[in-house]
């Protein structure tokens, strides 16, 4: 086990780890943060994204040690009273099914927004054509992007 | 499984006459232990509390479909509710609430009375409390948006200050519903109960259930179907961080950790030997060459019109082909898990299922408990498309919880899922059309050689023929004079599962990709052709007309490019599309643009109409272009999303819904969107390259 520094959601948490666990485990079962899933331990669904740094990250692929001391921004943090401008706008256009790839959908737009205000369809399909769903609300998530780079949530 | 159960899981037109809908409205179970005193629970699908809130209980699983919002609206319209003052509470499997399985698009039409019964219940007695305290006529007075009004003195209390009174009052066993042009709550579309704490992180699905001092199991099973484990060693496993059991689990070996990633590892390092049992040297090859010689003999019939087959002998002209399907997994987005407690005379469960009543049944079996002594907590779940029926990972957590005294909480990996599901079966066809010397088709053939689901999961007696491979093919709407469909049942031993819309899923495309083939040999137009033919199909003609119309059928598309239509009718609904397609031959395929016309009767909520459309275009076209499962030495090919794809954002198509709900019953929405794509774009490409698709997924050799 080793002793680290995790940065969550602007919380600074000390945690003892097994180094060569992914951080994808230690957000759901040391943080208790359910929101980042596991779709398929191999970096190919998107559904454990969270933001490093900023920078969409799949974190079944980076080991908890690697995130050490770098600000760490999963779905629960991604605004303090849950009304980020996407959030309102995921819910505006009715965008989930069965919402479980959806807190990575969220995250990767998030961070196509903090570079690039108002994407173009091409924009978001590049930027989020590695988060996998499988329910079929890639319309819907195109639309909600739109709304929220428009500021027109509601 | 119930008569109900099994007949909602049907597609074909013959369904709708196989239908045995419950009227009745259970008795308060549940909601009599729930409600205080002051609390109106006339019966086990709502609550009236005194601070006028409304708790709709859900007796099926929310998979996604949105269909827990739309069984709320359904007691809404008869209860007069104030939809602010809504909220709704997944059932917990009982007996008041008898099969809970959702599937076969039924949620709402198996529903679509009861619960609008168990609203107005609740409105008449609420009325009948307020005509008492006035005392004055109920005929009098009225309900209206969580209100009971006296017309004539323009009196008015809310329902919350009534519930005390109403639940002493006599529950009216027969109970006026409104008439449909009454309706204000159907056919509105309302925000999702289900979306607020699916875009913040706090939905609570399957996986993230935790219960105090509990254990995270991976389950090694055997890699050839029907294989088990003759003998193991734990020592590797063991030397894992965090490993702190390895137990065997039916068929398989458990390996119990502190982690879900402790688990994974323990089980990848875990020594197994399997006794691999007779499908160790099945492959996909001898799969299809035995289904190709099956082909040539005849099977049972499943349709004949006129003369069937032997009509072939005075066409002008004949053609025939050959169409192939593979098998699919369903790969939902959450793989499988469950979460048990084993405690002396009790068992709880906490599972994403699409049969709550099914778990319950499941693990009281293997607990040795009685049915009443298991809870089951239904969770919200990451996708079903029938992958949900099954109990095998529940019995596993409920075994293991037993074994080891502590809770446990099975998770699959992707592998497992794809390496494990029960698959929509891969089937052979040959179709043959005799054409009359005016370019008439005159005579149409089908013979499916395939493995049945409802015959291997028990349901149709072995050797009969199964409506799980034959609907959707032998309710071909065509007016030809001379039809006829035959089924040989052949099963090679993979395991089978319902696969969004069941035979549909293959059956819309042999027979609607057939029949642009027909259209080419007559020198018709597809859409020409097939308006024609259904002159007496009134709810496939207009759904037709409308997608060629919206689509804009007609002018030819630049070269490389092509338009394809198709129609299907299930479920109780009737949906038809138009694909334009980018293909040059021999090249990759890009759906540019799909339109989507559907009639699912009664519609209930617009959005969710849209959104299933939107998902049985996009699930559809995963299998169309990509999903294939591919069967090597008796185990799966694929393992994980590098190998059995999905589509892609950047692959998405623009779809265009147009709903045209034609007012007759309700029909089911949750599959009917999935049939049609696969022939749309295989006409597409057919179209734009002169070469029919006659093996899926599109670009198989």
């Amino acid at each position: 086990m080793t002793s680290i520094r995790l940065i969550v959601n602007g919380r600074t948490h000390t945690l003892d780890v097994d180094p060569e666990t992914p951080l994808l485990w230690v957000l759901r079962e040391t943080l208790g943060l359910t929101g980042t899933k596991y779709g398929c331990g191999a970096g190919l669904c998107g559904a454990c994204t969270v933001l490093l740094d900023g920078e969409p990250a799949r974190a079944c692929q980076i080991t908890a040690v690697q995130a050490v001391d770098k600000p760490i921004t999963t779905i629960e943090g991604l605004s303090p009273d849950h009304q980020h401008p996407l959030q309102q706008a995921w819910l505006a256009e009715q965008v989930p099914q069965c919402g479980y790839c959806q807190s990575g959908q969220i995250l990767s737009a998030a961070a196509l927004l903090a570079k690039n205000p108002d994407p173009s369809d091409a924009d978001i399909d590049r930027a989020l054509s590695a988060n996998l769903c499988r329910c079929g609300t890639y319309p819907r998530i195109r639309r909600a992007i739109h709304r929220a780079a428009k500021g027109g949530a509601r | 499984m119930s008569t109900t159960r099994r007949d909602f899981l049907r597609t074909g037109a013959l369904a709708g006459a196989g239908l045995v809908i419950a009227f009745h409205v259970p008795e308060s179970a549940q909601a009599t232990d729930l409600a205080g005193k002051d609390t109106l629970a006339p019966n086990a699908y709502l609550r009236v509390a005194p601070d006028g809130s409304v708790t709709v209980m859900i007796a099926r699983s929310e998979l996604g479909q949105g269909s827990s919002t739309a069984l709320a609206m359904l007691v809404a319209e008869e209860l007069e509710a104030d939809w602010q003052k809504v909220r709704i509470e997944q059932a917990v499997p009982g007996p008041a609430y008898g099969d809970m399985s959702t599937g076969g698009s039924a949620s709402i039409r198996s529903l679509w009375k009861p619960m609008r019964k168990a609203g107005a219940q609740a409105r008449e007695m609420l009325v009948g409390a307020a005509a008492r305290l006035w005392k004055v006529e109920p005929a009098s007075c009225h309900a209206a948006n969580g209100e009971v009004v006296h017309g004539p003195s323009g009196r008015r209390l809310a329902y919350g200050a009534l519930t005390s009174l109403a639940a002493h009052l006599p529950q009216p066993a027969d109970p006026a519903l409104k008439e449909r042009k009454e309706f204000r709550v159907i056919g509105t579309a309302p925000a999702r109960f289900d979306s607020p704490a699916k875009v913040d992180g706090s939905a609570v699905f399957g996986a993230d259930v935790r219960v105090p001092g509990m254990l995270y199991a991976s389950v090694a099973q055997c890699p050839v179907f029907g294989g088990k484990a003759t003998g193991f060693d734990p020592a590797t496993a063991l030397k894992v961080p965090g490993v702190v059991r390895v137990e065997r689990v039916g068929d398989g070996v458990a390996v119990l950790a502190k982690s879900t990633w402790a688990a994974f590892r323990g089980c990848e390092t875990l020594r197994v030997t399997w006794d691999e049992g007779p499908l160790a040297t099945l492959d996909s090859a001898a799969i299809r060459a035995k289904f190709a010689e099956l082909a040539k003999q005849p099977g049972q019939t499943t349709r004949k019109e006129g003369r069937g087959a032997a009509a072939l002998a005075g066409a002008a002209r004949t053609l025939e082909a050959v169409y192939e399907v593979p098998y699919l997994a369903h790969t939902p987005m959450e793989p499988m898990n469950c979460t048990a407690r084993v405690r002396p005379g009790a068992c709880e469960v906490w599972v994403p299922t699409q049969s709550g009543s099914g778990v319950q049944k499941a693990a009281a079996q293997v607990a040795g408990l009685e049915l009443g002594a298991v809870t089951v907590h239904m969770t919200l779940i990451g996708g079903g498309f029938g992958a949900r029926h099954r109990q095998d990972y529940v019995e596993q957590a409920v075994l293991l919880s037993k074994a080891v005294g502590v809770p446990v909480q099975v998770v699959w990996t992707r592998e497992d899922d794809i390496q494990h599901d029960r698959y929509r079966p891969a089937t052979y066809n040959v179709l043959r059309a005799g054409l009359d010397a005016t370019g008439t088709p005159i005579v149409w053939t089908h013979r499916i050689v395939a493995p049945g689901i409802a015959t291997q999961m028990g349901f149709v007696k072995k050797g009969e023929p199964d409506w799980s491979s034959f609907d959707g093919a032998a309710n071909l709407p065509y007016a030809i004079p001379d039809i006829e469909v035959d089924l040989v049942m052949h099963d090679p031993g993979i395991p089978l599962g319902w696969w969004r819309s069941v035979a549909s899923s293959q059956n819309a495309y042999v027979t609607e990709c057939f029949l642009d083939e027909v259209a080419a040999a007559a020198g018709r137009d597809p859409y020409e052709l097939r308006r024609e033919l259904l002159k007496d199909k009134p709810r496939h003609r207009a759904v037709l007309e409308l997608a060629a119309q919206k689509a804009g059928w007609g002018p030819a598309l630049p070269a490389g490019q092509g338009r394809g239509i198709a129609v299907h009718e299930s479920f109780g609904s009737f949906v038809a599309q138009v694909a334009e397609v980018e293909a040059a031959e021999g090249g990759a395929v890009r759906v540019k643009r799909v339109v989507c016309a559907v009639d699912c009767g009664t519609m209930v909520h617009p959005d969710l109409v849209r959104s299933q459309m939107e998902s049985g275009v996009i699930y559809g076209l995963s299998a169309a272009l990509k999903s294939e499962i591919t069967i090597e030495k008796g185990r799966v090919a694929q393992s994980n999303f590098n190998d059995y794809p999905m589509l892609t954002i950047d692959e998405c198509p623009t779809i265009e819904v147009h709903l045209a709900p034609s007012g007759d019953p309700v029909g089911g929405i949750g599959e009917p969107g999935l049939p049609p794509l696969a022939p749309a774009v295989a006409n597409a490409v057919y179209a734009a390259t002169g070469k029919p698709v006659r093996r899926l997924p599109i670009g198989a050799g």
